[in-house]
């Protein structure tokens, strides 16, 4: 029953430092979000994940690229090849394991870009206001306007087909709500008092921006980034699924899917494998998502 | 009569701002498109006269296109033909692209408008249900099911879909939107053909019609369904812990007065751009579950000229999109003032 | 709550009754033959630009030629058809044709010399994709009022010099030589089009079928053309449908939807031979798959590399594996059934030699680039190739792009390799000899960009003299002797590696007969078919 020191120091009512009400603050966070069973099953999918895209040459048991045309399409529970092997003869389960990296990489590349975009264009035009806002807001709404894939499918089709392109392509896709987001923070942030109070102590416009109003909307910001980064994973596998994400022999799982789909009646697993990935991993960054909103979302109906 | 005039100013105004802001979004959108057309490495002269072309027949091509104009020049042809209602002729079929959108699109407005009553219908009341029984089985699974319809890949669903429905079962019809025999026998008035098919008073049309359509629908409908459910839950969540709710309860209203009569009412606001975003993106055509089901609709339709640097169907196709966006969204403004009991 | 729950089951219930009400179906009518095929490549019906593969099909089936070929006897050559006969004059330049009695348009109209005069002339004049076809043999827009002419019932046409004519009927039984009703297309002319317009989509021919309508992407209709002159087809109509999946096309054949099925892909055929009530029909096509080496990359312009890549292709393991049934070894330009087809195929896998030969070439470790289309099948030959090629010590990085880019960049020489397919324009062996083995002007300045030759910077080391050669010879056993001997040298020292031959493979309802796909040498007829 009784509490280890450190969880008495931040669990103290009356913190005395500012490093200990904000770890504080957290950790009183984490124990909230420990409650959440499905979230933590998402985080621990994703923890998986990591694991397994940073130990996959450890964890493969073989080569990914390597094929063998007289054993391909072999059946699931193979003695061999537990997930079976593709058209080309290669091994489902390390191709797939080797796939958690550029998944991973996706995931993080996109979650860099695109919220940061947002994250500026929304809190400049909700900051300056004016004209400036509305040139940027209808830039905004342009983008928004634009079918999705549509536009990611320009993108790359101007930047060259791959995975990087496919990449910059989804997040010049993905940043618009983000700016809307982070725009409407910062009109209700404008106005209040402390951010008076700032100015009048003579900050300038970067300072409150970057200083005081980014901090502010960054939570809203990563709970709405991963409850979209399933839809994100979704749009690169559906590049990957027209031909135009990852090129070839990249064990990308939305390419694997395209590539297994032409066997779907009689090799299902080809193609369902890496969707059961790829459906593992959007389920727990949703889980995640819904989990740190009840933490962090102080307007979410739980607390 | 002062007050009535200072309104329809007021009115009036408002409707010049907005259409000002929908004429700069949609000049917006036909010049990103059109700047794309341009830097795509896709060649539309060779789109059109394919890989035997000599070179002579090329450059016949390319100087009947007018891509020897400079582009501020070919742009500005544009958007005059646009304003006179000429989305010009396609590119690869020499068709004009109005007549091909007027055939692609209904196709979409009828699998997205049947996607969005399934999730409306089906999403409203889960959500509702979850929420007032938060933490119960019924909410987990009904969370559990909208998480697994946000994660699940459309083209993985739908084919497996397809297999187990069409393939094995034989319950609904196949890929298109008619079994080929019942194609061409009723006059097409709207394009949608369940509600042709009721105009000419065709059952067999409109059940076979029916039958091709409720796959892709329900598969729309399930994605729909997950956005709705999630986001009623969590509004009426948010409702249900409000204290005007405490006190409704406390002054002894029936459950179904509080959780209808009062909460539901005031997410109604929320809810309806929910439902307008959401029938925005099937609007914008499920590319994707087109090409699965040999769906003639707009989203394949502007990918396959896309990827064919067909700029002339894209740019229709865009135009008609950003549009439907433009309006959704003006029209859940306009709800939002009906309902929304702030703005009176 | 009651209520809610209630409601909410009850429209569960209304649901699944509607599902249940919805599962009646029925056979495809007795009169009416069901395709799914994908037409996403049709551009035009028009036969004076139509080129690419479905819109040949329709084509075949809606126009007639002055020669075509008989769908039941293909290895016979062309037959007379709107010609009755022919006669060549003695330098062996003109033929003149005499124009059948009794043949008649889906108009109505008589079909006369004139409209054939019409059909050729208006082909070369629109300058179109195909016109090459004829323009090789002299005809152009300004001197046609002398080289093809119309004279009571016969047509003469002139070349500008001596050409087998063997060549020349071959070529007018590609889809170019469709011979159009004058009246009826002048009727629709536009701005001086001849018709073009308005032929893009409809019909104007003497063939069994007519065109009743054609959506671009979603389907094509024929209906019997009531004023056919010969035997009026079984199938009153032929729809044919865009299908793009070949699993979707399979699970509409399991399930009766559709007739026949033309884009399966191996696995599928495989699953489907099971079914029952199901044929599969195999004919050998025309088209290619090869890649080629860009002669302007300083290594693969080597002799020996050339010949080093040839044994870094595992044919066989290809060929039973995710090709099976569909492609067989084919590693020469002409296809087989063609005239001076060769059955020499000497590469196999052979990394060994392979690196023999890169060593006397003084090459070790190459990193090239490959473009390929985003087409699954060519997808898995470029990794396979990645994989032999990797065995040598070449690193071959595969760039998957839309057609349309690939093709762009392969056209402007910018490609290392190129993997991809081609299929022939016109039965005659010049029709592959004249773009593998023919590049008179190998500057870049040329811009000879049909040539497949000059897309890879390939002199052809004289085998464009011998192709030229080749195509004057009328002795049809010497011109096929002269064909073997190029194709020999062409194995050897050419930079393209030809890798295998098509084959279609169609699944066909039991109930469904005489459906012929054409062969290397043509499109398919659908008026032969009964079910």
């Amino acid at each position: 029953m009784s509490n280890l020191p450190i969880q008495d120091w931040l669990l103290s009512d009356e913190p005395t430092s500012r490093r200990q009400a904000k770890l504080s603050r957290l950790f009183k966070g984490w124990v909230a979000f420990q409650t959440n069973v499905l979230a933590m099953i998402g985080l621990g999918i994703l923890l998986l994940l990591i694991f397994v895209a940073v130990f996959a040459p450890l964890l493969a048991p073989h080569d990914p690229f390597v094929q063998n045309l007289g054993n391909r399409l072999q059946p699931i529970g193979s003695d061999q090849h537990i997930f079976g092997t593709d058209s080309l003869g290669r091994d489902i389960l390390s191709r797939l394991i080797f796939g958690a990296r550029i998944t991973l990489y996706i995931v993080v590349l996109v979650a860099i870009i695109a919220p940061v975009v947002g994250l500026l264009v929304g809190t400049v035009s909700g900051y300056i206001g004016g004209v400036v806002d509305m040139i940027l807001m209808r830039i905004t709404d342009v983008f928004l306007a634009f079918p999705r894939l549509v536009l990611a499918l320009a993108f790359v089709a101007v930047l060259g087909a791959g995975i990087e392109n496919a990449v910059i392509a989804i997040s010049l896709t993905a940043w618009p709500p983000y700016a809307r987001i982070a725009r409407a923070e910062t009109l209700t942030i404008r106005s209040s008092d402390y951010i008076c109070a700032i100015r009048l102590q003579g900050a300038g416009p970067l300072r409150i921006i970057t200083k005081h109003i980014w901090p502010l909307c960054i939570s809203s910001l990563i709970i709405r980034v991963t409850l979209d980064m399933a839809g994100i994973i979704l749009v690169a596998a559906g590049l990957g699924f027209l031909g135009l994400g990852a090129q070839p022999p990249s064990p990308e799982w939305g390419a694997m899917i395209s590539e297994g789909r032409r066997f779907i009646l009689d090799s299902w697993w080809v193609a369902t494998i890496p969707g059961l990935a790829i459906f593992a991993v959007s389920l727990a960054f949703n889980l995640l998502g819904d989990g740190l909103r009840d933490v962090l979302d102080p307007k979410s109906g739980r607390s | 009569m002062e007050g009535q005039q200072l309104a329809f100013l007021k009115i009036l105004s408002k409707a010049i701002t907005t259409f000002i802001s929908i004429a700069i979004t949609m000049l917006g959108l036909l010049l990103v498109t059109f700047v794309i057309g341009r830097v795509m490495p896709i060649d539309p002269v060779l789109a059109i006269v394919g890989e035997r072309a000599s070179q002579a027949t090329y450059d016949a091509v390319y100087n009947e296109l007018g891509l020897d104009k400079p582009i501020l020049v070919q742009f500005s042809y544009y958007i005059w033909d646009v304003l006179h209602g000429d989305f010009g002729d396609s590119l690869l079929n020499a068709r004009p692209v109005s007549e091909d959108i007027a055939r692609v699109f209904p196709a979409t407005l009828e699998l997205a408008t049947l996607g969005i009553l399934l999730g409306v219908i089906l999403g409203t009341p889960l959500g509702v249900i979850s929420a007032v029984r938060q933490g119960s089985w019924i909410d987990q699974v009904a969370r559990f099911i909208a998480l697994v319809g946000y994660s699940m890949p459309i083209f993985w669903l739908g084919l497996m879909g397809l297999l187990i429905f069409y393939g094995i079962l034989g319950w609904v019809g196949g890929p298109g939107r008619l079994d080929i025999f019942f194609e061409d026998i009723i006059p097409v008035r709207t394009g949608m053909i369940l509600v042709d098919s009721i105009i000419a008073q065709n059952g067999v049309v409109f059940r076979n019609a029916l039958s091709h359509i409720i796959l892709p629908a329900s598969l729309l409908g399930y994605y729909s369904m997950a956005y709705i459910t999630r986001m009623t839950r969590s509004f009426m969540l948010e409702q249900l812990s409000s204290e005007y709710i405490l006190t409704a309860r406390i002054k002894g209203l029936s459950e179904r007065q509080v959780i209808w009569g009062h909460a539901f009412k005031n997410i109604r606001v929320q809810l309806i751009t929910v439902i307008a975003l959401s029938y925005a993106s099937l609007l914008e055509g499920s590319v994707l579950t087109e090409i699965i089901f040999s769906w003639p609709g707009i989203g394949s339709y502007v990918t396959t000229a896309l990827l064919s640097a067909d700029m002339n169907a894209v740019l229709g196709g865009t135009v008609v999109i950003g549009l439907i966006f433009v309006c959704l969204n003006i029209l859940s403004d306009l709800l939002y003032g009906i309902f929304d009991p702030r703005s009176k | 709550m009651i209520n809610l729950y209630r409601v909410f089951y009850r429209c569960l219930l209304a649901a699944s009754l509607a599902f249940a009400s919805l599962t009646s179906f029925a056979d495809t009518p007795d009169d009416t033959l069901v395709v799914a095929l994908r037409i996403d490549d049709i551009t035009t019906i028009d036969p004076a630009e139509s080129f690419e593969f479905a819109g040949s099909d329709v084509s075949r089936n809606v126009y007639q030629k002055l020669v075509n070929f008989d769908p039941f006897d293909l290895d016979a050559g062309y037959q007379p058809e709107i010609a009755e006969s022919w006669s060549v004059s003695a330098d062996g330049r003109s033929i003149t044709f005499t124009i059948r009695d009794g043949l008649v348009f889906s108009s109505g109209n008589p079909v006369t010399a004139e409209d054939v005069e019409f059909s050729l002339r208006r082909a070369v004049a629109l300058e179109k994709t195909p016109s090459f076809i004829l323009t090789q043999f002299g005809f152009s827009a300004e001197n046609l009022d002398e080289t093809i002419m119309q004279s009571e019932n016969t047509v003469t046409i002139t070349t500008d010099k001596r050409y087998a004519t063997s060549f020349v009927l071959n070529c007018l039984t590609a889809t170019i030589g469709g011979i159009v009703d004058k009246k009826t297309v002048m009727a629709n002319e536009v701005n001086g089009d001849m018709g073009n317009a308005w032929l893009k989509t409809n019909s104007a021919g003497s063939g069994p079928y007519m065109l009743s309508s054609w959506k671009p992407n979603e389907s094509v209709a024929l209906t019997a053309n009531p004023n056919f002159s010969g035997q009026i087809p079984a199938m009153s109509r032929v729809i044919i449908r865009h299908v793009q999946e070949s699993a979707s096309q399979r699970l509409l054949m399991e399930r009766g939807d559709i007739d026949v099925a033309r884009n399966l892909n191996s696995d599928d055929i495989k699953g489907l031979r099971d079914a029952d009530g199901v044929r599969i029909i195999d004919e050998l096509r025309g088209r290619l798959m090869y890649f080629a080496l860009n002669q302007k990359h300083p290594e693969l312009s080597k002799l020996k590399v050339r010949q080093a890549v040839k044994y870094l292709v595992d044919y066989k393991a290809m060929e039973s594996s995710f090709l099976d049934g569909q492609y067989v070894i084919q590693q020469n330009f002409l296809p087989r059934t063609f005239l001076g087809a060769v059955d020499e195929n000497p590469f196999t896998l052979d990394i060994e030699k392979a690196k023999g030969l890169l060593a006397e070439a003084n090459v070790d470790q190459l990193e090239i680039e490959v473009g390929v289309r985003e087409a699954q099948e060519r997808i898995e030959i470029a990794q396979s190739l990645q994989n032999t090629f990797a065995q040598a010590g070449i690193t071959l990085n595969i760039t998957v792009g839309t057609g349309k880019q690939i093709l762009g960049r392969y056209r402007s020489r910018d490609l290392d390799v190129y993997l991809g397919a081609w299929g022939p324009d016109y039965p005659d062996p010049h029709t592959n000899a004249g773009t593998f083995a023919y590049n008179p002007e190998n500057s870049d300045a040329a811009n000879a960009t049909g040539l497949l030759a000059w897309r890879n910077s390939w002199d052809t080391g004289g085998l464009t003299e011998k192709t030229a050669a080749a195509v004057e010879e009328s002795d049809r056993d010497k011109r096929a002797e002269m064909y073997a001997e190029i194709q020999a040298n062409f194995r050897e020292t050419s930079p393209f590696t030809i890798m295998f031959q098509r084959i279609e493979q169609a699944a066909v309802q039991d109930n469904v007969d005489n459906l012929f796909l054409g062969g290397a040498t043509t499109a398919a007829t659908y008026w032969t078919v009964t079910k």
